[in-house]
């Protein structure tokens, strides 16, 4: 994208001027570099995010953000329901709830190196990754409607780890107001197998050493030193969600026009908030989110088993859980008045600051945990929210590197034997049942998340607090 | 822009003779365009399906012991492709299988197609990616200069 299509209110925000049929402006947080790696269409998505209704301050993008299906992945707005506000099926997109969850070992990188084989082994025999492959539980009806309404609780419940994980996932692990009568039987079958696999494409579980501190304080208050082995889940809610989003998406195209809404891409498809429609999608996007959050804690539970059979001392707890693909509705501060807004962040994260009721005992004290996933060759990150109260962007910040090539250009420059090869000779075990996967996500395919990360710091979304790199990958 | 260019011809498999005309990929930032080409709406619908398949592995190593049967209706040409396209991740993800082969009739706002394929298997398939699902990002179907037909769109994986 060219800078000078954007007006430059500072080295770390750009504006898009509202022209046309935008209510309000486009704001994209990132540097100089980072816009001109950005493809024009995202100047575009986020011009078309500005003219939903109802939308409220501006349409924003993060700097990570990349061309997606109508939002830009990357891309934060807010509605209000009383302002004929609408929510939409393509800004929360088709995997509903993605999110990185990071554990910690109590174990040091150093411990787990001379085992590091066994444990990548043990990983990779116990949680079942990439395509076609179930997972150990079978969810006939009404276990699936119990999941769906009980998210990571319901795990819990079941043995799939301890109450007080719960304390560390957002919404306590259970989102409100989910509707299993609002998923479909498709969506039903399709997950009936799914729950506690970590799907293919970029999702992952990594063991990640701490590599750099960068704020000792809330290093300490998430329990963060130096040479820590840290577990790390990217993974969202399956089928199920991907089974809804296709679902609702079509839904909400053929209804735009019912509604009196002008759809500049189908893919933007959305209802108002207060409409039947809007109200359904609500329901089933819920659900989608407690589908998502109980598959995090099914394969947390998987790697606590491969771990104690390497490692019987290591003690997986957990430092936090967040999804960057969602629709919430919080309460938010805008010109001076207290507003509830749904605020729909497709591949961005929540960042709330301390004091947020959100959070509980040290993190109420610190922020929230921004978790940033990265590529099985470079580095993940976390950042913290620091801003009491709203903070920029509806408290949003980034959720990962973002791509910088697509999958084809990727697979002509890499080979996903040589890649393994070249991990592995810097001590990165790939663990994974596809070479051509592997090159398409290949750590080059990828933008470089440090300078992500630091536009996002610099902007004042989110502070880093610690920068961990791969040991070892497991693949979906 | 556009790879893996197939042209369809005749070889042992009867099946091969379902689909006549040719399948492609495009580029997408983040995912990947597929694009089926034909004499007919229908042969391009079939061809844009093994564009679909070939995200996730070579269309022509899969066995044709298994037909699925697939029935979509929807109000224009793009909602029916998309449509059709999600069937078949849908079938795909439900039964466990791949598709190499297809036969598609196209009658007025109706589809009805037969998929044909066998179970995936890890080690022989390889597959790379799960599609999630089929967009309306760059969807398009439409004749060309020519008279061929063409069927198009971003799958997300």
């Amino acid at each position: 994208m060219d800078p000078g299509r954007l007006q430059r209110v500072s080295d770390y925000e750009w504006r898009i001027k509202p022209e046309g049929k935008m209510r309000v402006p486009g704001v994209i947080f990132a540097t100089e570099d980072l816009i001109r790696g950005m493809d024009d269409k995202v100047f575009e998505q986020v011009a078309n995010v500005a003219t939903l209704p109802g939308i409220e301050i501006a349409s924003y993008a993060m700097p990570d953000a990349h061309w997606g299906y109508g939002f830009p992945i990357g891309g934060v707005a807010a509605f209000d329901a009383e302002r004929g506000g609408v929510v939409s099926a393509g800004g929360v997109g088709f995997d509903i709830s993605c999110g990185v969850r990071n554990v910690h070992t109590g174990l040091s990188a150093d411990e787990i190196e001379p085992l590091k084989e066994r444990l990548a082994d043990a990983l990779f025999a116990t949680i079942p990754a990439g395509v076609g492959s179930r997972g150990h539980l079978r969810l006939e009806a009404e276990a699936m409607d119990a999941m769906l309404a009980g998210g990571a609780r319901w795990a819990v419940e079941r043995g799939y780890g301890a109450a007080e994980d719960l304390e560390r996932i957002e919404e306590r692990g259970s989102m409100a107001g989910a509707a299993p009568e609002a998923v479909s039987a498709h969506a039903k079958l399709r997950q009936r197998d799914e729950v506690g696999t970590l799907g293919s494409g970029n999702h992952y579980l990594e063991v990640q050493r701490v590599t750099e501190i960068f704020d000792d304080a809330l290093a300490r208050a998430y329990g963060l030193k130096l040479d820590d082995a840290i577990v790390s889940i990217h993974c969202g809610s399956r089928g199920l969600g991907h089974q809804i989003g296709t679902e609702y998406l079509k839904k909400m195209a053929m209804a735009a026009r019912d509604y009196g809404i002008e759809l500049p891409d189908r893919e933007l498809a959305c209802a108002p908030i207060q409409s039947d429609l809007g109200r359904e999608y609500l329901g089933a996007m819920r659900a989608g989110i407690n589908c998502a959050l109980a598959n995090r804690q099914v394969i947390t539970h998987l790697a606590r088993q491969a771990f104690a059979e390497v490692f019987p001392e290591a003690r997986l707890s957990l430092l936090y859980d967040v999804s960057h693909n969602t629709c919430k509705l919080e309460e938010h501060d805008v010109e001076g008045r207290r507003r509830r807004l749904f605020v729909h962040r497709k591949g961005a994260t929540r960042a709330f600051g301390p004091g947020s009721p959100e959070l509980e005992g040290d993190l109420a004290r610190a922020g929230q945990p921004v978790l940033i996933g990265g590529t099985m060759g470079t580095s993940s990150y976390v950042l913290a929210g620091t801003h009491p109260g709203t903070g920029i962007a509806f408290s949003s910040a980034c959720h990962g590197a973002g791509r910088a090539m697509s999958r084809h250009q990727a697979t002509k420059l890499w080979q996903g034997r040589r890649v393994i090869d070249e991990l592995a000779r810097q001590g990165i075990l790939i663990r994974s049942r596809s070479h051509r996967g592997v090159a398409e996500e290949a750590p080059g395919a990828y933008k470089d998340v440090s300078a992500v990360v630091e536009a996002a710091e610099k902007a004042g979304l989110a502070r880093r607090v610690a920068r961990l790199v791969p040991m070892i990958c497991v693949k979906g | 822009m556009a790879r893996q260019m197939e042209q369809s011809v005749p070889s042992e498999s009867p099946e091969s003779l379902l689909t006549s005309g040719r399948w492609e990929h495009f580029d997408h930032q983040a995912d990947i365009g597929v694009r089926g080409r034909g004499a007919t709406k229908a042969d391009a619908f079939a061809q844009a399906a093994r564009a679909l398949t070939a995200v996730l592995t070579d269309p022509d190593r899969i066995g044709t012991g298994q037909r699925v049967q697939i029935e979509c209706r929807a109000p224009d040409d793009e909602f029916l492709l998309v449509d059709w396209l999600n069937r078949i991740v849908y079938e795909m993800a439900t039964r466990r299988m791949l598709f190499g082969q297809f036969k598609v009739a196209i009658e007025g706002d109706r589809l009805t197609a037969e998929a044909i394929g066998e179970p995936v298997d890890a080690l022989r398939h390889a597959p790379a990616v799960e599609v999630k699902g089929a967009t309306y990002t760059a969807a398009k179907v439409g004749p060309e200069p020519d008279g061929s037909w063409v069927a198009q769109c971003v799958v997300d994986v």
